[in-house]
């Protein structure tokens, strides 16, 4: 077995390990650091495929900014996970059946899988000689897939719209700071100096 | 190059810069005191663009390596698309407005999402699909929940987006079964290599995925579940608007993927459309039978309706593609007639949706029940109205493909779902003293009803002409 057999098969095993005790484990504080190690794994399969820039974006993305937005929300939400699971647990003979019979036909699917001819010379888009991995994807991503860059930032701008149509409400009844308001005071008519004698008070 | 391809995709740029100007505008400016005139704003930008793609296109222009394909089956889709759109918003405005829902983004979002379906019909590779799938979904998604204080509106949008997110999920897993048999997700490199020989189980796995995907967005049976509750619990406007753009675009979708695609292995996906017609039909007919709520029973209605249609697409040629715009364009004009009389349905200018409210309307407003009477004939596919040739095309298609006995079981579903259209008019006519209805105000409401009526009378003629367009439209898809 060479190294990079060993790599692929440590990085899978880890991956699917990751990604089953991120459904089953009790704590979710749990099933998001498993869910860690499943991104982090998926990113070496990367490095394997020679992907390196996908990787990096793998673990900058996915570790460094959403899982740990995932961590957060858990902590900070306040759902009884345990109390959902018990209700989950009804339905899981029904759904065990379900993922057998899906299982027995992926199994016939890809028992007898094949691919058309000209496949796999049609796939192997590797990258071009004297290219760095970011420049190749570039040149995919702003040139050859230039609608669907510009199609996913429409599918972004609606979520954002839609994000502030949803939550934001303008309540007047509430405090707000003004910094210009707080700037212009003026001491002399917000301020009013009493010479307060001794034993008199005011 | 790349100019040519934006030359190509020029009314979509039009549509999402017109919206994201709109968005900026009014967020800056007068922010919900500009959504009235933005709503009409963009539904005469709609109608134009209709005009520009309906009356300017020519030809086979394909773009983006293949990802855009502007023909004549898009545009015919297209134009249905943005006419339905286009009436939707007009229709709906006033009703959003006294009920304090009408929002500036409104307007933008349906722009969005009628950019997302412009894509939809002209995809030509896997990714464009689903791009254009989600562009539109997503904004459909958030504007089902726009009346984010009522907990059935909040709770239809959540429903449709947890459902939808679902059935992407299904797309994309079909999608990348079918990439990887293929090695391409562009059409024209599928059905090259889909063509030849027999279908492997790999690729069937993932055409059947797709189909489920995308029998979601249609709710066809067995993946309708979604559809009543959405439809009841979205304000009454976008009720309408789910009933009509949507599912042009999806089902135009549909025929694109599967004859684009998969053209050369028709006997495959043939059976699989035909059950989720047979089954769409008869639930459509059945369950609709006990409906109390007009909203709820068009859901019912539209499930029924998509049947038909598909069982166009069943057929597998391209009259059955034909019969199916057909029966899509005389669907969405009925449904526009419909739901501008539902509009107007209320008590005490509170809307209404109880069936049982329209007792002896027929005496209080006896030309709007007439209306209403032509189109819920036509809906039920009664002989002399449009909504009959609609039906007579899609059974004959596929009776000539030799899904007859599709055919008989479509008359038969027909026959039962005449039950609930007519009741309706029963209700109207014939029905018991009842609380009754306020008088329906808005002349653009009785304007749009009365077109639609009219036009599923006067139809009957030529059918407008777009059996041609039609014949037209199928002839560049199906080859």
């Amino acid at each position: 077995m060479t190294i990079a057999a060993l790599a692929f098969y440590l990085f899978a095993i880890s991956a699917l390990a990751g990604g089953l005790f991120t459904v089953i484990s009790r704590n979710p504080v749990h099933s998001v650091l498993w869910l860690i190690l499943a991104f982090i794994s998926s990113a070496g399969l990367f490095v394997l495929l020679g992907a390196e820039f996908v990787a990096m974006l793998l673990v900058i993305v996915y570790v460094g900014a959403v899982a740990v937005l995932f961590l957060f929300v858990v902590m900070m939400l306040d759902v009884d996970f345990a109390e959902l699971k018990a209700e989950m647990a009804r339905y899981m003979p029904l759904a065990l059946l379900i993922a057998l019979v899906l299982l027995m036909q992926f199994g016939i699917a890809f028992g007898a899988w094949q691919s058309a001819d000209g496949a796999q010379a049609a796939r192997a888009a590797v990258t071009p000689e004297n290219t760095t991995n970011t420049a190749a994807l570039g040149m995919l991503l702003y040139d050859r897939y230039f609608l669907l860059f510009q199609l996913a930032g429409l599918i972004l701008l609606v979520a954002m719209i839609g994000a502030i149509v949803l939550t934001l409400r303008h309540r007047p009844d509430i405090k707000r700071q003004d910094a210009l308001a707080q700037m212009y005071r003026d001491p002399a008519k917000a301020l009013e100096l009493k010479d307060v004698r001794p034993g008199q008070g005011l | 190059m790349i100019q040519a391809d934006l030359n190509t995709i020029l009314p979509e740029v039009v549509l999402a810069v017109y919206a994201m100007v709109a968005l900026l505008v009014a967020a800056y400016s007068g922010k919900d005191a500009l959504a009235s005139a933005l709503t009409w704003l963009t539904a005469a930008l709609m109608a134009v663009l209709a005009a520009w793609i309906g009356f300017g296109g020519s030809g086979t222009t394909v773009a983006f390596h293949g990802m855009f394909h502007d023909d004549g089956f898009a545009r015919f889709a297209k134009v249905a698309v943005l006419l339905s759109a286009a009436s939707v918003l007009v229709i709906g405005r006033d009703y959003m407005a006294r009920r304090d829902i009408l929002r500036f983004e409104y307007p933008v979002l349906v722009a969005l999402s009628v950019a997302g379906m412009m894509m939809m019909v002209s995809a030509g590779d896997l990714i464009a699909l689903y791009m254009g799938l989600e562009l539109q979904s997503l904004a459909l998604y958030v504007v089902a929940a726009l009346r984010r204080d009522s907990v059935k509106s909040t709770e239809a949008g959540l429903k449709y987006f947890v459902l939808g997110a679902l059935s992407s999920g299904l797309l994309l897993y079909g999608a990348s079964l079918i990439y990887g048999f293929a090695g391409t997700t562009t059409f024209d490199g599928i059905i090259v290599a889909a063509g030849a020989g027999q279908t492997p189980v790999g690729l069937l796995f993932g055409l059947v995925f797709v189909i489920a995907g995308l029998a979601f967005k249609v709710s066809a049976v067995p993946f309708h579940m979604w559809t009543p509750d959405v439809y009841e619990g979205a304000p009454t406007p976008i009720t309408a608007f789910f009933a009509t753009a949507p599912k042009v675009a999806a089902m135009a979708l549909l025929a694109r993927v599967l004859h684009d695609a998969f053209g050369g292995v028709s006997a495959d996906w043939g059976q699989v459309i035909a059950v989720l017609s047979l089954l769409s039909m008869f639930l459509g007919a059945i369950a609709a039978i006990s409906q109390t709520n007009i909203k709820r029973l068009m859901a019912y209605s539209s499930i029924a309706h998509m049947g038909y249609a598909l069982m166009g697409l069943a057929a597998g040629t391209a009259f059955g593609v034909q019969a199916m715009l057909i029966y899509m364009a005389i669907y969405v004009t009925m449904n526009v007639g419909t739901f501008a009389f539902i509009l107007g349905m209320e008590r005490d200018g509170r809307p209404v949706t109880e069936i049982a409210s329209l007792n002896l309307y027929a005496r209080q407003e006896p030309g709007r029940a007439l209306a209403m009477l032509i189109l819920m004939f036509s809906l039920a596919g009664v002989p002399p109205l449009v909504g009959f040739f609609g039906k007579f095309y899609v059974l004959r298609a596929a009776y000539e493909a030799g899904f007859a006995w599709l055919a008989v079981a479509g008359v038969i579903a027909s026959v039962i779902g005449a039950f609930y259209y007519l009741r309706i008019v029963y209700y109207m006519y014939f029905g018991e003293e009842g609380e009754g209805l306020d008088k329906m105000q808005s002349p653009v409401l009785w304007g749009f009803l009365t077109a639609s009526a009219v036009a599923m009378v006067l139809g009957v003629v030529n059918l407008f002409g777009i059996e041609g367009a039609a014949a037209a439209a199928a002839a560049t898809l199906v080859n």
